[in-house]
């Protein structure tokens, strides 16, 4: 409840994006005005022990139950469902002598089904627990006072404890950074966790407590923090450090949050502020809701329909009663109507009425399925078992299997409309291969990328079909063959260049470059030699990273801020030019030449660095080398860059764009490479300058150094371009591609950078060259800050609008659209009064690309497009950022990776890689939907064939509440004797195999699309319930009506009219489930045929047992029934005629409206497939949902290039 | 409650020197074996056109002959069936039945005379019939102590039989209940050109309920002797078990029109006998408006005579033979090669 009130003080506002390069300590000196009223006693942990200092524990709990409260809480959550709570009353009901049945029938089932429930959600709370108390019984060191540190379990640790936290360990509170081992306080932190990125952040502690960098020094350290109180933004941290009489201002540089991990820093020291559940990023995790499928929720509305179809005969029952009562029972002197009870008071017609009515809610009863709670658990749990065990499911590399963690949403994921999916980790390894480079206009690197690969194999099947499918090519049967000459060059010379590349050399991780030309020194022979040498010290100067020495290889890993970084310098290191040392204020290169057996080391001065930020797009370097030459290096976006070049240094523009594109095209990263000489003089008044900028105060300093900085970043001379693969997860865009096929749509959300998102979005397909990018961003936010949020809101108003408006007027019905927008313009975007119009926009565009958002607001992006479109999202991701977003989401799915195990922790499934989503949607998804639909849809069906044949016989009974059947048999019914071929059917039923989901993924669309459980199809099976129960009681009672039923001249009594009623009731709804199954292994039949079977055992052992129990049912098979030719020439009749209309409704419509898994089980049935395989091929490649992102589509552009280009080529040859 | 989704740090995986992890990690692996990657050998019946007719046809040919040898049982079973709830009622009472039938004084006596339409082989079955009688109603059905009909130690085992469980002097009856004290209790005397034809009421009852249900050592006690007087009396020197009137009587009927069996007349009737039927009218239907039907009927293998079964097996034969043929009609008409891909959705969008 607390929290509640804390979080309803979080102010949005104060979200501003991170830069951790930014240098904080000329600001750190005025004392920040708090508003919170937080004050920590810095080591002197015991004054927070007594309120009001008192702040809640270390320790973590994320159960939903504890010991005390399971019993109370989980039996709550039971009878919340609407069914159980009925069934519970009924059960208290059938206590006193109102029920028509005796009590331990209705108890018994309802314990049955409670208890089950419950035991799986104590055994899911469990595991919680068990993984809490892992994390609370880890360890850290904690000054003990005297200067002595001593570990302590994290659950321990107190507000104002000192703590030591060593290299690669978790902060297990939210720490303000005291000192480290690095002299100037800096340390490395890694908030994957947090925010899911994987780069390394600086922090770095304030001057004043630089000094304690030693166990002894906290002997007598002593200090207040005031400052914010617990809040969930990651990204802002308001406070004050009173140390030595004098005020500090702390900003979140200082702050090293809870889950993030330290990082190439021995140690450091930290003062605990926030500790357990105050922490950010406890503040950050969302309650974990629980999910309830589509499916299930609209089985609640079929139960209200159920739940008044009761009360409406109940009513029907009770007034007939109490009239009946009235009018004619006085008159029936057997029943001694002068004798009277409350229940039974012909006196009190009204009285007894009402007291009939609660018993014919109870006798009706049966039309609401109790089992079918239990039933869709028991089916659920073992489709997640399958889920579990699929071995195409399970990772090599990790070694983990996919899990399905909560077992309720099986059939959910055969229904997903939208995915929104994380980034780093789940759709990328975030590891750059350096692939392809241009230099000075010419362009090196010969491996082809994976959209390159793709595309060729692509083009030589599709120019195949092609040829065989459509007959008039064959009168241009020459044009046709050269074609395919030509397709399979192209082919053979991917394959070729590509087996080239891989056998020969061992892999290095971030270079996948290979080219003759440049490798072993042999860019010397080049021409442009000089231009060729620039390049590379661009690469191994103009960066940000750290080298770190690595002992196996004798060289150097680099721990750099972007994986792109690190993949250029990693290729400048093969390439012969290793960065190896960074100080304060120079950088040392390894140059190698070939002539030269010893590398030289190069220091390079770094004088300035203007850093990258994602307004800028680019970063340079101001370097002087040994000569004293002063350079600028540039890097950047090729538009940006091409922007800033001088006239004589665009030499190679024209050839470097064409490369540009090309890459592009291939779906890799790329980045221009520039430099600028510079004069002393020329240096000397702009570094004044910028060092004036530097220095001064005030909101504006941004904006001023970035005036500063462009005025250096100009006549550049262009040097090349560098095009890097973004090395996706294993399989992604096979498995986007799938998935667009299948018809779904893809957001990315993610933490990154504007320009990563749309580069990986053109590597994993979802953008393309050729589709529309709608960027809405917030223009000048600086300038406009001033005017308010209102002028930004309406420029983001005005963006959308506009782009509606251009999707709108846009003809061409191929044109894709994509949209990119970023976390700040989002945050308002997100508003109530703009989120409809930004989810208008979204949706109508084929890509949605989110970037630099913070994990709250993928949340509510999640619950935008939830309840915006309704339709069932699934959310994926890797990350402790991605918590929020798949706990909102209607299935949220867990990377189970190598990184931390908070997504997967929330997750409903977990899988180990992004591919496997692809199985598990198109194949399990689609399964589970059909079998759930089909289970739920038969239950409803035989219990209203059931049913309804009660209400019936009360017609006949003056609806006394008397039932033709014993109690016996109505309890075995849900339990026993119909239960398992449903569960059967749930379990097992495939309409067509994995294979096929596989190959026709437009088939995963009647999921979406719900064909399986729409109004029509749930109403028709409650309409053929009523008519089977029409055939069944009517049939029955009139062949039975009062002649004998045996040659030994006895009349049928009710209880064998009920036997055989009840007989033609099991024989009826067992065909009919047999009928509805498509697969039948020997389970099923097992299960089927075995029902039936079971019937008459029971039957005949029931009437085996003393008369006292069985009563009227004694030896009623063996005696009365058996022999009766007429017992079995009902069933046999009441049997055929129940199954007719449907055998007769599914023959039509398979024979002259099939549906597509018909046409596909036949053609499998006749093994068309193996006579036929053109044609298989040929329809698996159209069974796709028309879409414009993926792979898929991509190639096709890309084969419509190539063509197009082959058609010009070849013209231009007949024309010479 | 806020219970907090979202675990602090991710541990679980924080054993990177374990050693045995690339044990551990195949013992993650699933097994594989057809049952789990759910590849069991299945087989995967489809409709094609040859089994839908197939099996119309099928069903039509095995309904229509068992239709006709149930509709030629029932055509050769002979029923006749007489009311005379109101013949028997003399003429001065016709506006006061109920005090006729009220009355200890009045004469019950009353004869009748039916015609054999056709030979009735023997044994020919007597029943009486009653209508509007609700033997099924609910407390009349519960009111009834089978522990008591089985033994004589469970005699006092009347809780059940409210509101005829004891006798005024609070002794529990014998039997207890509703059911056995409104017992039928009118009774018929059979003649045939004067000669007394023989009713035989042995082995009209279910023989497991002779052996098993009611006691050979069960006594009536203190039956119909409250102020009350439902229906027929029984002789307190028979056990239970051989009162077969009163074992026919407690299976208790599904519907509120039933017969139940008299007894069996063992001699063979002629065509045109006439039967003369003394009847010993005391059974009060009257106060609730029921009617009293007396039927003789033989039997055939089905039982009674029973139209409705013939007619029902025939009506469904003659849909599935007229299914059959619509269906080839349809399949002449409409052909559709099976698996023929033209008709997948995604073809068939494209056509239109």
């Amino acid at each position: 409840m607390t929290r509640g009130r804390i979080r309803a003080k979080l102010q949005r506002s104060h979200l501003y994006s991170f830069s951790c390069l930014h240098p904080s300590n000329t600001e750190a000196e005025r004392p920040n005005s708090v508003q919170g009223s937080r004050i920590v006693h810095c080591n002197q942990p015991h004054l927070h022990q007594k309120k009001p200092l008192k702040y809640c524990s270390n320790f973590i709990s994320t159960t939903k139950y504890n010991v005390v409260t399971f019993l109370p809480k989980a039996i709550f959550e039971q009878f919340r469902r609407v069914a159980n709570l009925y069934f519970l009353l009924a059960a208290a009901l059938s206590l006193t002598a109102i029920s028509p049945f005796s009590a331990v029938s209705m108890i018994a089932p309802l314990a049955f089904v409670v208890g089950l429930s419950m035991a799986k959600e104590a055994l899911e709370d469990s595991r919680r627990f068990v993984q809490d108390m892992k994390v609370n019984r880890r360890k850290t060191s904690v000054h003990k006072g005297n200067g002595l540190f001593g570990y302590r379990p994290w659950h321990k640790i107190r507000v104002g404890d000192v703590l030591k936290v060593e290299k690669d360990q978790f902060f297990p509170a939210d720490l303000l950074l005291l000192s480290s081992n690095y002299e100037d306080g800096i340390c490395y932190v890694e908030t994957m966790n947090l925010d899911g990125e994987t780069n390394l952040k600086v922090k770095r502690c304030l001057e004043a407590t630089l000094p304690l960098e030693d166990d002894e020094a906290f002997k007598d350290f002593a200090g207040i923090i005031r400052c914010e109180d617990p809040n969930p933004s990651l990204y802002t941290f308001v406070g004050n450090l009173e140390y030595d009489r004098q005020a500090f201002s702390l900003d979140p540089g200082q702050i090293l949050l809870r889950d993030s991990k330290l990082r190439n820093t021995a140690y450091v020291y930290g003062v605990v502020i926030f500790t357990g559940h105050d922490s950010k990023v406890m503040q950050n995790a969302t309650e974990s809701p629980s999910k309830r499928s589509t499916i299930e929720k609209k089985m609640d509305y079929i139960i209200y329909v159920l739940f008044t179809l009761l009360v409406v005969i109940s009513l029907i029952s009770s007034i007939g009663f109490a009239v009946k009562t009235k009018y004619q029972v006085p008159d029936w002197w057997y029943l001694k109507p002068q004798n009277t009870d409350s229940l039974f008071n012909p006196g009190k017609p009204a009285l007894s009425g009402f007291y009939h009515l609660i018993t014919a809610l109870i006798l009706y009863g049966y039309l609401i399925p109790i089992s079918l709670y239990v039933s869709i658990e028991v089916v659920k749990v073992l489709q997640a078992t399958f889920i579990n065990q699929d071995i195409h499911m399970y990772d090599e590399e990790t070694g983990n299997p996919a899990q399905a963690r909560t077992s309720n949403l099986n059939e959910e994921l055969g229904q997903v409309d939208t995915i929104l999916s994380d980034k780093t980790g789940t759709l990328t390894c975030n590891q750059m291969d350096f692939l392809k480079c241009s230099i000075a206009g010419t362009a090196y690197g010969v491996r082809s990328s994976e959209v390159e690969l793709a595309a060729a194999k692509q083009m030589a099947i599709e120019e195949e079909v092609d040829l065989s499918s459509f007959p008039m090519h064959r009168d241009n049967q020459q044009s046709s063959r050269k074609n395919v000459g030509r397709v399979s060059e192209i082919e053979l010379e991917t394959v070729i260049s590509y087996s080239n590349g891989t056998g020969q050399k061992p892999v290095i991780k971030g270079f996948s470059f290979d080219d003759g030309r440049l490798m072993n020194g042999n860019w010397l022979k080049e021409h442009n030699t000089d231009v060729h040498l620039l390049f590379f010290r661009i690469l191994a100067i103009c960066q940000t990273a750290i080298p770190e020495p690595n002992q196996e290889t004798a060289s150097f890993t680099y721990e750099a801020e972007s994986p792109d970084e690190g993949a250029f310098l990693v290729a400048a290191r093969e390439f012969g030019f290793e960065f190896c040392k960074r100080t304060q204020s120079s950088v040392f290169i390894r140059e190698r030449y070939p002539n030269s057996k010893q590398p030289v080391e190069r220091e390079y001065k770094l004088l300035n660095l203007l850093e990258f930020t994602s307004k800028r797009k680019r970063m340079s370097v101001i370097v002087q080398d040994e000569e004293g030459q002063i350079l600028l290096l540039c890097k950047g976006a090729d538009s940006i860059i091409f922007d800033r070049l001088s006239k004589n240094g665009r030499m190679y523009e024209a050839a470097t764009t064409k490369h540009l594109t090309e890459y592009g095209e291939a779906g890799l990263r790329t980045l221009a490479l520039a430099y600028r000489k510079l004069e002393e003089s020329e240096y000397a008044t702009w570094n004044n300058e910028f060092q004036k900028a530097k220095t001064c105060i005030g909101a504006d300093r941004e904006a001023m150094l970035e005036r500063v900085a462009e005025t250096m970043e100009r006549e550049l001379i262009l040097v090349g371009a560098t095009a890097v693969e973004d090395k996706l997860q294993k399989g992604v865009p096979q498995c986007i591609d799938k998935l667009a096929q299948a018809g779904l749509k893809i957001w990315v959300l993610t933490g990154d950078k504007m320009e990563t998102a749309i580069n990986i979005g053109f590597a994993c397909s979802l953008l393309r060259q050729g589709m529309k990018q709608i960027c809405i961003i917030t223009t000048n936010s600086d300038t406009l800050a001033k005017d308010g949020k209102e002028a930004v809101k309406e420029n983001i108003l005005n963006q959308l609008t506009n782009a509606s408006q251009m999707i709108k007027l846009e003809k061409d019905p191929h044109a894709a659209f994509a949209l990119i927008i970023d976390g700040k313009t989002l945050t308002h975007a997100l508003e109530d009064d703009m989120k409809h119009q930004f989810l208008g926009l979204a949706v109508d565009c084929a890509s949605v690309i989110c970037c630099r958002v913070s994990p709250k607001q993928k949340a509510m992006v999640t619950r935008l497009v939830k309840e915006g479109t309704g339709k069932t999202t699934l959310a994926i991701g890797d990350g402790a950022n991605d918590v929020g977003m798949i706990q909102e989401a209607d299935i949220g799915v867990g990377i189970s990776g190598v990184e931390g195990m908070q997504a997967v922790m929330a997750s409903d499934f977990s899988i180990a890689q992004f591919r496997f989503l692809e199985r598990l949607l198109v194949v399990h998804g689609h399964w589970c939907y059909k079998r759930i639909a089909q289970m739920v849809c038969y239950f409803f069906y035989k219990n209203i064939a059931f049913g309804l044949t009660l209400f019936y016989f009360e017609a006949f009974a003056a609806f006394s509440g008397q039932s033709v059947y014993d109690d016996w048999y109505m309890l075995l019914f849900n339990v026993l004797l119909t239960s398992l071929p449903v569960i059967s059917l749930g379990v097992f039923e495939q309409d067509v195999s994995s294979e096929v989901c596989l190959q026709f993924p437009a088939l995963y669309q009647q999921g979406p699309r719900n064909l399986f459980f729409d109004w029509y199809r749930i109403l028709g099976w409650m309409g053929n319930g009523l008519y089977s129960s029409l055939i069944i009681f009517f049939l029955n009672i009139i062949i039975f009506y009062d002649q004998a039923f045996r040659a030994g001249g006895q009349t049928a009594d009710m209880a064998a009219v009920g036997t055989t009623m009840f007989t033609c009731i099991i024989w009826a709804v067992n065909c009919q489930i047999a009928l509805t199954m498509s697969h039948f292994t020997w389970i099923q039949h097992l299960l089927v045929w075995g029902s039936i079977v079971t019937w008459y055992l029971f039957l005949l052992l029931y009437g085996m047992i003393s008369p006292l129990i069985s009563g009227n049912a004694y030896k009623l098979l063996v005696e009365a029934l058996g022999p009766a030719p007429i017992y079995w020439a009902a069933t046999l009749l009441v049997t055929i005629a129940c199954n007719l209309p449907y055998f007769v409704h599914i023959s039509f419509q398979r024979c002259f409206n099939p549906m597509d898994h018909h046409v596909i089980q036949e053609i499998k049935y006749y093994k068309r497939d193996v006579e036929d395989q053109h044609m298989w091929t040929r329809e698996s490649s159209k069974a796709r949902h028309d879409t414009k992102i993926g792979f898929t589509a991509r190639v096709e552009a890309k084969i419509r290039q190539l063509r197009g280009r082959l058609q010009k080529k070849h013209s231009s040859s007949v024309a010479s | 409650m806020a219970s907090k989704g979202a675990t602090s740090s991710g541990g679980a995986k924080d054993g990177t020197s374990d050693s045995s992890s690339s044990s551990k990690k195949n013992s993650k692996k699933p097994k594989y074996s057809r049952f789990t990657q759910q590849e069991l050998p299945a087989c995967k019946p489809i409709l094609t056109p040859g089994w839908v007719i197939t099996t119309f046809i099928v069903v039509g040919i095995i309904f229509i002959p068992i239709g006709f040898a149930s509709l030629f049982a029932s055509e050769w079973v002979v029923e006749i069936v007489d009311r005379y709830d109101e013949d028997c009622v003399p003429r001065n009472y016709t506006y006061n039945q109920l005090a006729y039938i009220q009355s200890s004084e009045t004469n019950k006596t009353c004869t009748k005379r039916l015609i054999v339409p056709k030979q009735m082989k023997s044994p020919v079955y007597i029943y009486y019939q009653l209508d509007n009688f609700y033997q099924n109603h609910r407390r009349y059905v519960k009111s009834r102590s089978d522990k008591q009909l089985r033994s004589r130690a469970s005699e006092g085992d009347t809780s059940s039989c409210k509101p005829e469980a004891v006798g005024g002097n609070n002794y529990p009856i014998v039997p207890c209940g509703l059911i056995a004290w409104s017992l039928f209790n009118d009774t018929y005397g059979f003649s045939v050109k004067n000669k007394a034809l023989e009713v035989s009421k042995k082995n009209i009852a279910w023989k497991s309920d002779q052996e098993h249900k009611f006691g050979s050592d069960v006594y009536p006690k203190n039956f119909q002797s409250g102020g009350l007087i439902g229906g027929a009396k029984l002789n307190a020197s028979i056990p239970l078990s051989e009162q077969e009137d009163l074992i026919v009587w407690m299976r208790t009927a599904a519907l509120p029109t039933f017969r139940k069996l008299y007894g069996k007349i063992e001699t063979d009737l002629e065509a045109n006998d006439e039967i003369t039927v003394v009847i010993q009218n005391n059974y009060n239907i009257y106060s609730f408006g029921g009617k009293k039907r007396l039927v003789l009927s033989t039997t055939s293998w089905i039982g009674g005579k029973n139209d409705f079964l013939g007619v029902a097996y025939l009506t469904v034969g003659g849909l599935c033979l007229f299914f059959a043929i619509s269906f080839i009609f349809l399949y002449v008409i409409m052909p559709r090669p099976l698996g023929d891909p033209s008709y997948l959705s995604w073809n068939r969008g494209q056509v239109n």
